[in-house]
């Protein structure tokens, strides 16, 4: 197919890079790739799904590379702090011979003859006999004893690290974007407390749904299903993630802060994450709960809600429909059988609808940006392009509802996003101009 | 049920592979020897919950593929099409065309998950409850034995 192509040494490369992405706590994690691929604050995670539509199955185990003959809908998350022999994989893996190495890291001797021991050794492998096959289920088989120096890997998958990330990218959008003089303290406070509350609330969500994430490809490498951790353990962390979190937001920004991150937990993890399975109502309130970082960082800067606060949150809300709805179109098998309310698996004309009025509905909240004095009258129209394109795949969705025009849809909702909000801080009303006019005013 | 017996000297919990049929990966318990009688209900209820949970999720996914290839039988009939093409494969659907099935499978399905749902959640919670007694009475313990030794 495009083997040949994905398999180049640039591709394989980049393939390799965003692999890593979701494991920063150990692996570099290139940081201009992350602004690229932008801002998706949804914290049921499709910002991983992304990364792996785009790319071919190439996964690494055990520096091994082997490519996975899989339908694109199936992603699989990567395997790749385990030290020891993985599960066995419901797909059949074929080994293929590593990248010529270009990258400086693989060019050394020793590790070419790992890559060839250990690609010799599971050739060998997997040319065993019966009795074989069953030494290896055996070998599957894994102690639930806490490996100590997993741990940070493992609790930055129980986080979901890098939806975290995004989550606290939201929230410092809309510190700079408020209208007052930039204070490093209090954005510092800020950005950590939202990022140890979206911890708290990700691992909670991942304790609630165990046997979930475990009938869903996207989810069952979670640490949870694997028995990497316990659930206890996975409580005690949320907890003291969410206390410290919100104490730092209520006490070290301000009470309006606190409680909103602390209704954004209770939100996301007491009524978004049980309502997954009970209504369609859910993504109406997932988009809430995406919303509310963004105004968390206005008021961490100004102290209060103003209309400029809710318009971000509103930018934010009617974003996550085409992003969420696009990429929930590809995933309606498990979501079927996993038993999900998903307007895509039960009123999928509704699904592309509501995608399409909510790309429509950013052009009307860009527009009212310059008029509730966020932005100058540079915004709306700068921002008009990206805004079109977008409503236009939405309106391609709309149409066609197949699965290219969801994935285009969802993809280019990856990039829209932190573009939109650079082009907001680019076009952000400055406090001088402001001050003049109320100066003329009076 | 599976074969595999973890090694004499562990006193751990041992996890294994996903299941064929439910997906969900089954833990072999560890009995300790001086298992306390909050310890032995422990272990017991997540035994009970782990048959539970397997025989719920093996039954749905065996019902879901078995519904499944009776529906792209059907169309497929419908088509006038054989299940296998030429090459011997088996023809599948599009997504857009299983879209009824999928609708149709969770709908019937709805009341099961609901009631399955709220099950889990209670399990769940119950069992994570009854481990932090069980860490808290052995932090107690060990405490107390230091104590004794300090004592002696």
């Amino acid at each position: 197919m495009s083997a040949a192509r994905r398999c180049g040494p640039s591709r394989a490369l980049t393939g390799l890079f965003v692999w890593h992405l979701p494991k920063p706590a150990v692996r570099q994690m290139p940081c201009k790739f992350m602004h690229c691929c932008g801002v998706a604050n949804k914290k049921w995670i499709t910002f991983q799904h992304l990364n792996f539509l785009k790319r071919m199955y190439v996964t690494q185990y055990n520096k091994d590379l082997s490519q996975q003959a899989k339908p694109k809908t199936d992603p699989v998350a990567p395997p790749f702090l385990e030290k020891k022999h993985l599960g066995q994989e419901k797909t059949v893996i074929r080994e293929i011979r590593p990248v010529s190495p270009l990258h400086p890291s693989l060019s050394e001797t020793s590790n070419r003859n790992e890559f060839k021991a250990v690609n010799s050794a599971a050739v060998v492998e997997d040319l065993a006999t019966a009795g074989g096959v069953e030494s290896k289920e055996e070998k599957q088989w894994k102690e639930m004893k806490l490996q100590l120096d997993d741990l940070p890997g493992i609790l930055a998958r129980l986080s979901k690290i890098k939806l975290t990330a995004l989550v606290v990218s939201t929230a410092s959008a809309g510190f700079a974007i408020a209208p007052v003089p930039f204070d490093l303290t209090c954005f510092l406070l800020t950005s950590i407390g939202t990022g140890l509350a979206s911890c708290a609330a990700n691992s909670i969500n991942q304790f609630f749904e165990v046997p979930f994430d475990s009938n869903m490809n996207r989810t069952k490498n979670r640490p949870l299903v694997r028995g990497q951790i316990s659930p206890l353990l996975a409580v005690s962390f949320a907890a003291s993630c969410a206390v410290p979190g919100i104490a730092l937001l209520t006490l070290g920004v301000n009470p309006l802060t606190g409680a909103l991150g602390a209704f954004n937990i209770f939100l996301y993890t007491c009524c978004y994450t049980p309502m997954k399975r009970m209504s369609i109502v859910n993504t109406w309130v997932g988009a809430v709960v995406g919303a509310i970082p963004p105004i968390m960082g206005w008021t961490a800067a100004t102290g209060s809600l103003d209309a400029g606060a809710l318009l971000l949150g509103g930018i934010l809300y009617s974003w996550q429909f085409p992003h969420f709805n696009a990429l929930s179109w590809g995933l309606r098998e498990d979501y079927s059988r996993g038993g999900y309310c998903m307007m895509s698996v039960t009123h999928p004309a509704m699904c592309r609808r509501v995608a399409l009025r909510h790309c429509l509905a950013l052009i009307g909240l860009s527009t009212m940006a310059p008029i509730l004095n966020v932005t100058t009258w540079n915004f709306p129209l700068i921002s008009l392009p990206i805004n079109l394109y977008i409503s236009y795949l939405g309106f391609r969705f709309y149409r066609d509802a197949d699965r290219s025009s969801s994935r285009k849809l969802f993809f280019c909702s990856l990039w829209h996003l932190p573009m939109l909000l650079l082009l907001m801080l680019t076009c952000k009303k400055s406090l001088l101009e402001k001050e003049d006019k109320s100066e003329l005013l009076s | 049920a599976s074969s595999f017996c973890p090694p004499a000297h562990s006193c751990n919990d041992w996890i294994g592979p996903p299941d064929r049929h439910s997906n969900l990966r089954p833990i072999v318990f560890h009995i300790p020897k001086n298992e306390s009688p909050l310890g032995r209900r422990l272990r017991e209820f997540r035994q009970e919950t782990q048959v539970w949970n397997q025989q719920f999720w093996a039954s749905q996914n065996v019902s879901f593929r078995k519904g499944k290839e009776e529906f792209v039988y059907s169309r497929l009939k419908a088509k006038g099409l054989e299940r296998k093409d030429e090459t011997g494969q088996k023809i599948t659907l599009s997504a857009e065309e299983m879209a009824d099935f999928y609708k149709d499978f969770l709908s019937k399905n709805f009341k099961k998950h609901v009631c399955y749902n709220r099950e889990w959640y209670k399990r769940n919670f119950t069992i994570t409850f009854l481990m932090g007694q069980v860490a808290f009475e052995r932090a107690w313990r060990r405490l107390g034995w230091k104590k004794t030794k300090v004592g002696n």
